[in-house]
């Protein structure tokens, strides 16, 4: 089943184009990794993609809803976490936890449960009343993703999650994805680890607001004779004429 | 650690070296940012500073160009002590800061011209050292620096860092949230002030980018684990380490973690990395044979296990491991 479709979707600012007739499709439970350099137009992409902004041209659909059309049921299918916004630091873990999983609408009288069921899955429970100021970033950006979806949602969009942690928080954090992707949760991810692209099932890369490529990690590699994902992308995105963001 | 390296560096070596720290600590309130870090940088030297945001890094940065005091130790640079000679240091070092600081409101070329008039000294002056990584943003030089691109703004603050001939360049984090392909640029143009006989000490959380430094130290919890060339701290890793490949990455973590010999096993790109528990009589072959015949058993396919040399970040993982015992 497809969770994601974009067909010549287009955004424009004026005359510049940031985002250029793209088309893919995302299958339910694949990770997906939505690369680029700075500036290529990923974020506008994205953007798109979670009801936040109306395309110029062209289609999108998400999670059954039509992005122009249903934002609002959009925002309520799908989970989002940044790296640079995930959690309210003044408040305590499981404050963090009711107040989003409110706010994603799952019913009052299951928040309670599915605060515990999520700090057991992440061995938490111990740090429930700590304030999320003063958890390791690996920590935050862990509960920060079970947050991004205590509400079960269809797809997860995770805007470079891992930027700062060290490799074996990061690695956590994977697994975390992992499990996700298991129980059926599109993970749409962006990041500039190349390490990382590796970790998805397939991967896009976007340069000049075009998809340039879009494979599996190892067929990528392949069509480039290339070693690793950080060569494919050097040498699609070497090719850019825009200047970074 | 009996790494020479860590040892703390007599006092009749500073001239060598050109960063000098003895026993540096620093807390705020009860998180103590450095726990004691000595090392020395050698003229001339690329050493980067590698490890997690909150490790220490910016703390050390801001010591050694004279923003912040430690609360012990001792550090100079170019033969100046921070604290005492703290006006010396700032006249001959560059520094570029993880967050941009530049004046959001001047133009790129105002912002150029106000860092030399401070500095004493003019664009024309040492227009040769900043020529390389200047002209890419000349042609927009009347742009207010705010409304430059996340690449542009990083050049014109090397720039500005560069544009008294510093004999030190500290960079904190140039490369964080960068894209590969600036990173990559970047790195070339650290390179090219090496050439120049420039002194850079920079910062990174990718472990990637260890192999562009002559040398390294690896930081974490305010601690260095380890210094020297990146080529010998992965010679030292003393584990056999295999990357282990199969259809269902995800279920073959699991499988190879439930395997009692198996000591380690961390997701790595398109393989996992495998630490295994060896006998003194189990060769490599007889240990990669056990594996695949337990993973076959699991019923997994397309199975591909290599012995492989370890990287940084493999390095870096057994070193907190180490650490944390």
């Amino acid at each position: 089943m497809k969770v994601i479709t974009a067909e010549n979707l287009t955004k424009k600012f004026g005359s510049f184009t940031a985002v250029d007739h793209i088309s893919f499709e995302v299958e339910q439970g694949e990770i997906f990794g939505f690369l680029g350099a700075n500036g290529a137009g990923k974020t506008t992409a994205m953007r798109m993609l979670c009801g936040l902004s109306k395309p110029t041209s062209g289609k999108g659909m998400v999670a059954g809803y039509d992005i122009s059309k249903n934002p609002e049921k959009i925002k309520a299918s799908i989970g989002y976490m940044s790296q640079k916004f995930s959690m309210y630091e003044d408040l305590k873990v499981w404050e963090n936890i009711r107040l989003f999983a409110g706010i994603y609408g799952v019913p009052e009288k299951e928040i309670g449960h599915r605060t515990d069921e999520l700090l057991r899955n992440l061995q938490f429970e111990s740090q429930k009343d700590t304030f999320v100021k003063s958890l390791p970033l690996g920590w935050k950006q862990k509960l920060a993703f079970s947050v991004a979806i205590v509400h079960e949602p269809k797809i997860v969009f995770l805007d470079e999650p891992t930027g700062g942690v060290d490799p074996a928080a990061r690695r956590q954090f994977w697994e975390l994805i992992y499990q996700a992707a298991d129980r059926g949760i599109t993970v749409f991810v962006t990041t500039h680890y190349m390490d990382e692209a590796e970790y998805c099932n397939r991967v896009s890369i976007m340069v000049d607001g075009r998809i340039d490529a879009l494979d599996t990690p190892r067929n990528l590699k392949d069509r480039f004779n290339a070693s690793g994902m950080d060569d494919v992308f050097q040498r699609l995105a070497r090719g850019a004429k825009r200047n970074s963001d | 650690m009996g790494d020479k390296s860590l040892s703390v560096t007599p006092k009749n070596n500073c001239q060598l070296s050109t960063v000098n720290c003895q026993l540096l600590t620093k807390s705020y309130g009860k998180v103590q940012a450095l726990k004691g870090v000595s090392f020395s940088v050698d003229k001339g030297e690329i050493f980067g500073i590698i490890g997690p945001d909150g490790s220490g890094k910016t703390s050390l940065f801001r010591i050694l160009t004279t923003l912040l005091l430690a609360d012990e130790g001792t550090a100079s640079v170019d033969g100046f002590d921070v604290v005492k000679d703290y006006k010396d240091i700032r006249k001959t070092v560059g520094y570029m800061p993880g967050r941009f600081s530049l004046y959001q409101d001047l133009t790129v070329e105002e912002n150029l011209q106000f860092f030399a008039t401070v500095f004493n000294t003019t664009i024309e002056e040492n227009y040769d050292l900043i020529k390389d990584i200047y002209s890419q943003i000349e042609p927009f030089k009347t742009r207010r620096a705010g409304k430059l691109s996340g690449g542009m703004k990083q050049k014109l603050a090397l720039s500005c860092a560069l544009i008294h001939k510093p004999t030190v360049l500290f960079l904190d984090e140039p490369t964080t949230g960068v894209d590969p392909v600036s990173r990559k640029e970047l790195w070339e143009m650290l390179k090219r002030l090496k050439n120049q006989g420039i002194t850079i000490l920079v910062s990174t959380p990718y472990m990637d980018e260890a192999a562009r430094c002559d040398r390294i130290a690896l930081i974490k919890d305010g601690r260095f684990l380890t210094i020297d060339a990146p080529e010998n701290i992965t010679a030292k890793f003393n584990q056999k380490l295999f990357a282990v490949r199969g259809f269902e990455m995800s279920r073959l973590l699991n499988d190879i973690r439930s395997i009692p010999t198996v000591k380690t096993c961390y997701a790595f790109g398109d393989s996992h990395h495998v630490t295994v528990e060896t006998g003194n009589n189990d060769s490599q072959d007889s240990v990669q044979e056990a594996l695949y015949l337990f993973l076959i058993y699991k019923g997994h396919t397309g199975l591909e296990i290599e012995a492989i040399n370890p990287g940084i970040e493999d390095c870096f993982m057994e070193l907190t491991k180490a650490e944390a015992i």
